[in-house]
């Protein structure tokens, strides 16, 4: 497909038509699902109870056992024989000898989640049994007639109750995860008591927020194919010989389930094979989770000798796999007279669910993101996230920011309510500006102008006269019995970039550029394309890096056995961490083409800079068709790039201190609604979100990006309920009840952008993924708080919680 | 437990009570035996290969599996088998036509989508566009758009994109006189 570019345009920054849009208006994109299979599907039999130790495993009578092939925990050996030596996933074991390790582990963070229960369940629907058969409805039937009887063990059931000794699981509290952070008298408490005594307000308030599902559209879904060596075919124990492990699936991270089948299948690097086939969203549902149907349908291929895939139904997928952490934060806020904060204290507590997951990193970020954009003297956060027996509460897009910027943006209106002044006056009292540091002593060195983007947003809603107005609506309501009541909501916030603190340096990512045998350049980096647009950006970054047309320039399918690790497709880091390696990967090409001495023609840049650290993306070097033609002579020559970090990017986890982030994206959002106070039904007349993301890569994609970000967000501040049951299993586990914003329920939401080029982005982008998340939550109930004048502090905030709010006597939340 | 692997393959027999049903798809007479309460997402998908129909939630919330059944649009998830017996069904696959070269042209509304950024992940694409193709076919308002089509989810785009993709569709359909007035309008 040709792009709407001109020759020799650059496509960074223009409306290039995306790369994977053609097949998927016609329908022929191949999902994991939609891909020609031959072979065995696969179903999980779960537990029944939030926690207990399984007593017996019966096989109900209707399904003829003998033609199914079953995988419980005793099938994978929790001692293993090493076979290829040493191996970094797995401990220090030397070749030949025996590996004391447990296979039963899905590899992530902390080494406490099996694939299949061993004894003791941890949370309803938690995957024991695996069965497969060459029928799909079949083995799904016969998944309903194996019965778990299981010996209760008291579980935890509210993650804000203490535990009780009996309900203890983890460590000696249940903490997965806690961190504190100081800055200023937060470090003492007898300054800290000095600067409370000293305001002229002190503000508290209690934020709750709940669970949300990612609720991608295509559910979880592997196709694994175990190829044993000829003698371990024969019979049925766990094979002695080196052995293949496939894995095809929609997945955000395919180097996460690459160290994961490692691990489970006690293989090296270049027997597991991971490729991602096309994605059908993915949120943070698909970041770790993959790797537990993966290993699931991979143990269910290794018996059965056969591949074999498993999809996952809507019910399936909402009751097992991760959501959003539930998380409550305390703050605490001291206030001059004007408005300025001299401190904050924030107690924060996620939910954790079941097992450890991802939970530490979510909780870090949510601790970071705590204190928002503002400049505050003193601060003291304690955060931790803890267990409950519900299933692990994993990554969604923003992924702990949400939930710790819902509760400041909310408490700062309620600030400028008690200080006596309006919800813009208070954020522009406190906005930080360059020079300034935030909670985490982190200077600000880019040029932010927070209070001038702030006041671009209001304008675009034009905020300040509808409050005016609204106020006046609401009163003529009110006196004559009208049922309607209007509010406008602000939140201004920022999401960090990229991996937290050294993580990058930590990931260590490496991106390939390949010439193929026709002399079309091939991007190859580990980072999906499931909708973001990843794969057009890539094209669009390479085709300006080398100063080619996109039809030169293809991006290669995540395959681990074609792309080296470039990372997981997270945390806002394709674009900007990602897309420059892509850039500093064709700088390295054409460095070694200009070596061999094949560019002929003139050399268009005099500037020795490199491509990638220009913001403009207009410097191309070479005449395209030179370049071109030199490539044509050179097929198999590569380009490597190995990420560097930032200078001054300097933290330190331990004190929480230091640079969490090399840049922000920054952001004001604006909210205007009404409410029926008939039906509590809370309806958006207009949202306005600005924001600065350095340079817009694809207008119409980075668009899209802020769009789908912020009606997930309304969702989860209005509608989106996870209603758990008396076993702490998903009550509402369908899309009929657990309801998605429709294309009804949303008005046009209209986006701003400024763009200030950040010098270690790709022509100056940064991250923009999921900073959309962050904000409309806030903007969203600040809005309703204005019209219905009370005081909401907990989301979804559905009709019926607004209804149970708005007969409440005055002066008490929820 | 032990359970050896498979001593008897079993074969996917013919479901008792199966039927011959035939219909048409696409423009071409196909014929199929099926169960008669066999969905027809699985029919679609797992007997006839067309996969461009997508299952986002199985029981008729999500949208992804619209096709159209004798010009409206419906769940092909909630469709039994029998019912498409001598029907006129329309998939994603049938939208596109070809040229006098055999090269694919894009339908209108697929067009519009391609140009407007209405395909994110593409998952709920296939279903949103075959409603889409409803209303230019039928030639329903652009201003209805959303209520035609809050019965199709889509997860990533924030619907805005989709939006005017079909507007666009929509405006470009009654430009170009290429609707059918719905029956009884003048």
């Amino acid at each position: 497909m040709s792009d709407k570019t001109a020759p020799g345009k650059p496509h960074v920054g223009s409306q290039m038509i995306r790369t994977d849009g053609r097949d998927k208006v016609l329908g022929l994109t191949q999902y994991v699902d939609d891909e020609a299979f031959s072979g065995w599907h696969g179903a999980t039999v779960r537990s029944p109870v939030a926690r207990g130790r399984i007593r017996s495993i019966r096989f109900l009578e209707g399904p003829d056992w003998r033609q199914f092939v079953i995988v419980d925990a005793r099938d994978i050996p929790r001692f293993a024989h090493s076979i290829h030596g040493a191996d970094a996933s797995h401990g220090p074991a030397e070749a030949g000898q025996t590996a004391d390790v447990d296979l039963n582990i899905v590899k992530m963070i902390v080494d406490d989640q099996p694939y299949l229960v061993r004894d003791e369940i941890r949370h309803k629907h938690e995957a024991v049994v695996l069965l497969a058969h060459p029928d799909r409805d079949l083995v799904r039937w016969a998944a309903t007639r194996v019965h778990i009887e299981v010996e209760p063990l008291p579980a935890v059931l509210d993650y804000r109750q203490q535990a009780s000794p009996a309900q203890i699981q983890h460590g000696k509290d249940n903490i997965f995860k806690a961190y504190s952070l100081r800055k200023g008298a937060g470090e003492q408490e007898d300054l800290w008591q000095k600067v409370l005594a000293d305001a002229t307000h002190v503000v508290s308030g209690v934020y709750e927020t709940g669970a949300q599902e990612q609720a991608y559209i295509e559910p979880q879904g592997i196709v694994a194919h175990v190829e044993l060596a000829p003698e371990d075919e024969a019979h049925g124990r766990w094979p002695q010989k080196p052995f293949h492990v496939h894995i095809r699936g929609s997945m955000q991270c395919p180097y996460y389930v690459h160290n994961a089948m490692k691990h489970l299948f006690n293989q090296p690097d270049d027997r597991i094979q991971i490729v991602q086939t096309a994605t059908g969203g993915g949120f943070g549902g698909k970041e770790d989770y993959p790797s537990i149907i993966a290993g699931h349908a991979a143990l269910l291929s290794w018996k059965a000798r056969q591949p074999v895939k498993m999809i996952y139904d809507r019910v399936e997928d909402m009751q097992s796999t991760t959501k959003r952490h539930p998380c409550q934060t305390r703050l605490t806020t001291a206030l001059d007279a004007q408005g300025r904060l001299l401190a904050l204290e924030a107690q924060v507590l996620m939910d954790g669910g079941a097992y450890v997951t991802l939970s530490p990193v979510v909780l870090s970020r949510g601790t970071i993101h705590a204190a928002g954009p503002y400049s505050i003297d003193h601060v003291r956060i304690d955060a931790k996230v803890v267990l409950s027996n519900t299933a692990p509460n994993g990554a969604f897009r923003g992924f702990g920011a949400p939930q710790t910027i819902f509760a400041m943006e909310r408490h700062l209106d309620r600030c400028a309510k008690q200080v006596g002044i309006s919800p813009a006056e208070i954020r522009r009292q406190n906005l930080i500006e360059p020079g300034q540091s935030l909670a985490t002593g982190q200077v600000i060195r880019e040029p932010v102008a927070l209070r001038q983007w702030m006041q671009q947003t209001m304008d675009a809603l034009n905020y300040e006269e509808k409050r005016a107005n609204y106020k006046a609506f609401n009163d003529q309501q009110l006196r004559t019995g009208g049922p309607l009541r209007r509010g406008v909501g602000l939140a201004t916030f920022m999401h960090g970039c990229g991996f937290t603190g050294s993580g990058e340096v930590w990931l260590d990512s490496i991106v390939k550029v390949r010439v193929a045998s026709d002399g079309v350049v091939e991007v190859c980096a580990a980072n999906t394309e499931m909708g973001q647009g990843a794969q057009t950006v890539f094209t669009a970054i390479a085709a300006d890096a080398l100063g080619l047309d996109t039809d030169q320039i293809r991006v290669i399918q995540p395959d681990t056995d074609q792309v080296p690790n470039s990372g997981p497709t997270v945390a806002s880091r394709t674009s900007m961490v990602v897309g420059h390696l892509v850039a500093k990967a064709c700088d390295d090409l054409v460095r070694q083409v200009e070596e061999k001495g094949l560019l002929t023609g003139a050399r268009l840049l005099p500037s020795q800079a490199p491509i990638s650290e220009q913001s403009d993306g207009r410097g191309r070097r070479y005449a395209a068709a030179d370049l071109q033609a030199a490539l044509r002579q050179l097929p198999g020559l590569q380009g490597w790039a190995r990420y560097q970090p930032p200078p001054g990017v300097i933290w330190d986890d331990q004190t929480y201190k230091g640079v969490a982030y090399g840049t922000y994206g920054w952001a004001c959002y604006a909210a205007d609604v009404q409410v029926d106070t008939t039906t509590m039904e809370v309806r958006l007349l207009d949202f306005v979100a600005g924001q600065e993301v350095g340079r817009v890569l694809h207008p119409l994609l980075a668009a899209g990006q802020i769009i789908g970000g912020v009606v997930q967000g309304i969702g989860w501040a209005l509608w989106e309920d996870v209603v758990l049951d008396a076993q702490g299993g998903m009550a509402n586990a369908n899309l009929t009840t657990y309801v998605l914003p429709t294309m009804a329920d949303v008005p046009e939401i209209r986006t701003l952008f400024q763009e200030q080029p950040y010098g270690y982005g790709p022509f100056g982008a940064k991250g923009i993924g999921e900073l959309p998340m962050d904000g409309p939550a806030p903007a969203v109930i600040n809005a309703v708080a204005m019209a219905l004048d009370c005081d909401i502090c907990s989301i979804p905030a559905t009709p019926e919680r607004l209804l149970e709010l708005s007969m409440r006597p005055e002066g008490t939340s929820a | 437990m032990s359970h050896s692997p498979h001593s008897q393959p079993p074969v996917r027999p013919v479901p008792a009570g199966a039927v011959r049903i035939a219909c048409t798809i696409n423009g071409q007479a196909r014929e199929f035996v099926a169960a008669p309460m066999r969905r027809l997402i699985d029919v679609l998908r797992d007997d006839l290969g067309l996969v461009g129909t997508k299952e986002g939630c199985g029981e008729g919330e999500c949208g992804a599996c619209s096709i159209l059944l004798d010009g409206q649009p419906v769940n092909s998830c909630l469709i039994p088998a029998i019912q498409v017996q001598g029907a006129n069904l329309t998939t994603i696959e049938g939208l596109a036509s070809r040229d006098t070269f055999n090269k694919t042209v894009l339908h209108p509304v697929q067009q519009a989508f391609l140009e407007h950024g209405g395909a994110q992940c593409g998952i709920c694409t296939p279903g949103m566009i075959v409603t889409a193709a409803w209303m230019v076919q039928t030639g329903q308002p652009a201003a209805d758009v959303p209520k035609v089509l809050a019965g199709n989810l889509c997860r990533c785009t924030g619907y805005a994109h989709i939006v005017t993709s079909v507007q666009a569709a929509v405006e470009a359909g009654q430009a170009a006189g290429l609707t059918e007035r719905p029956a009884g309008e003048a």
